[in-house]
Order: C-alpha cells, then structure tokens, then sequence
C-alpha cells in the first residue's frame, strides 16, 4: 500500500491577480505524474473556483490535497465570515459577491454549483462568524 | 481554421510573437464572465472576451484552450501576456466588438461546440 501524496497551498485573501496559481500547480503536477485528462480537468476547474471564492469572501485560507491511485481529494478550509444559508449558496446564479468582484469577470453565482459539478463527491460545513470547509473529491 | 486564419478573418493583431499559429481550432465561446466559461465550456479552443486580466490567462489554461481574443480594443498587460505566454497560450487583440468578432468567426465555420450550438 503505497502512502498518499500530499500538497499543501496557501490562499493569500488580498491578492486577485494571484488567484488561481494553486490550481495551475496542481493542474501541471497532476500532468506530470499521469493522471487521466479528465480527471485533471474536473480536479483543476473545482479547485479554481475554490480558490476565488477564497480570494472574493473568505480573505484567503488553506487548501489540503491528496493524491492516491482511486482518488483526487481536495480541502479547503478557511477563517472566513461562513455561509448562512448553504441550500441558497449551492444555487446556481445566486451570489453575494460585490460590483467590484463582479467587474473582474467572477460573482455569477457559479462559484459553488461549478465546484460541485466538476467533483464527484463534495461535501460542505460552514459557521457564520467562524468559516467554511469544503471537501471536494474526483474519483479516478 | 487556423489561428493564423482568426487572425486574417478579424483582423486581428497577434501580442504574442512566438505562438503557433498553424494550430487548428474548431470551437469557441465568447464571454466576459469566466465562471460561464467555467461551467458551459467544453472543448472549445478559443476563448473570446472583452475582460482584461490574469484570470483570463487562467481560465484558459484550466480549460486547455489554445487561443484569447481580447476584443473591443482591449490590451492586455504584460504580466498577462507573460501568464499567457508560459501557458502556451496565443493572445489576440482586434478592435471588433463581441458580437461583430463571434459573427465573422462563426461565418467562417467556428461552432460554439455547446449542446445547444
């Protein structure tokens, strides 16, 4: 039984420009060890909405990974103000974000929906006032 | 078509000197929101838009397409050409609006490649 491969990112909160450099590791790592194309398309596009929504409302945060031969699991964690209602934030076009966040070409309310579509599992807790942990996995 | 062809078609001016342009391409969509691209795209070579900055570059790239065209006029930074440019990514510019840039491609026998296209 050989051991997962782990990699760690972190998400700085206040840089937008910047948003998207986990996901383009692990898009090229995954490339380099093999993975199926597929399975790093849905791992890569899941993980970059993820760390938007980092950047846009959560002022940054962590993200967990690991490889093995069934699976791509990816974990997000942050510090961030949480999601009061989680039903309303899985809706497609429903979003909270700011004209600001919007201009930059994010904010449809895709955010979550996407990460959900691309993953074939994912499971999501959040704490008003304490932050958000979204578990994602692409199976292989 | 060929990237060169997008080039002649619009005309376009090409940001990023050392791209292939005999690439062939056969699908497109043209969007300024990149969470659409995120979520509607599939296949699709060529990206079309009218924002400007790095998450662009990044879209594409997540989505492996090969091909940006910044319309409208709009020029993209050098730090995105750059992003662009490590991706192996051609970049674009033509002064064309969306509408008019996505038509004369569409002519010319680029497909949206959606189920609905």
């Amino acid at each position: 039984m050989t051991e997962p491969i782990r990699l760690e990112y972190t998400v700085p909160g206040d840089d937008f420009t910047r948003a998207g450099e986990a996901s383009a590791d692990l898009k090229h790592t995954l490339k380099r060890m093999g993975f199926p194309p597929e399975a790093i398309r849905k791992a890569s596009i899941a993980l970059y909405e993820g760390e938007i929504n980092l950047v846009i409302h959560a002022g940054g945060g962590q993200i967990f990974v690991e490889l093995t031969p069934e699976a791509i699991r990816m974990r997000l964690e942050d510090e961030g103000p949480g999601i009061p209602d989680i039903g309303l934030a899985m809706q497609e076009g429903y979003s909270t974000a700011s004209e600001q966040v919007r201009s930059l070409g994010f904010g449809a309310g895709m955010g979550l929906p996407n990460m959900k579509r691309y993953s074939d599992e994912f499971f999501i807790e959040s704490q008003p006032g304490q932050g958000t942990t979204i578990q994602m996995n692409v199976l292989l | 078509m060929t990237i060169q062809d997008i080039m002649q078609l619009l005309p376009a001016e090409l940001l990023t000197a050392d791209a292939r342009l005999d690439t062939q391409v056969h699908n497109a969509c043209g969007s300024d929101m990149m969470s659409d691209v995120l979520a509607f795209v599939k296949d699709q070579a060529v990206l079309l838009t009218g924002l400007n900055n790095p998450q662009v570059v990044r879209t594409a790239d997540m989505m492996d397409m090969v091909c940006i065209v910044f319309v409208r006029g709009k020029r993209p930074s050098p730090e995105v050409l750059e992003l662009a440019k490590q991706r192996g990514i051609a970049v674009l510019a033509t002064r064309r609006t969306m509408f008019s840039a996505c038509g004369i491609l569409y002519q010319a026998g680029l497909r949206g490649g959606g189920g609905h296209d």
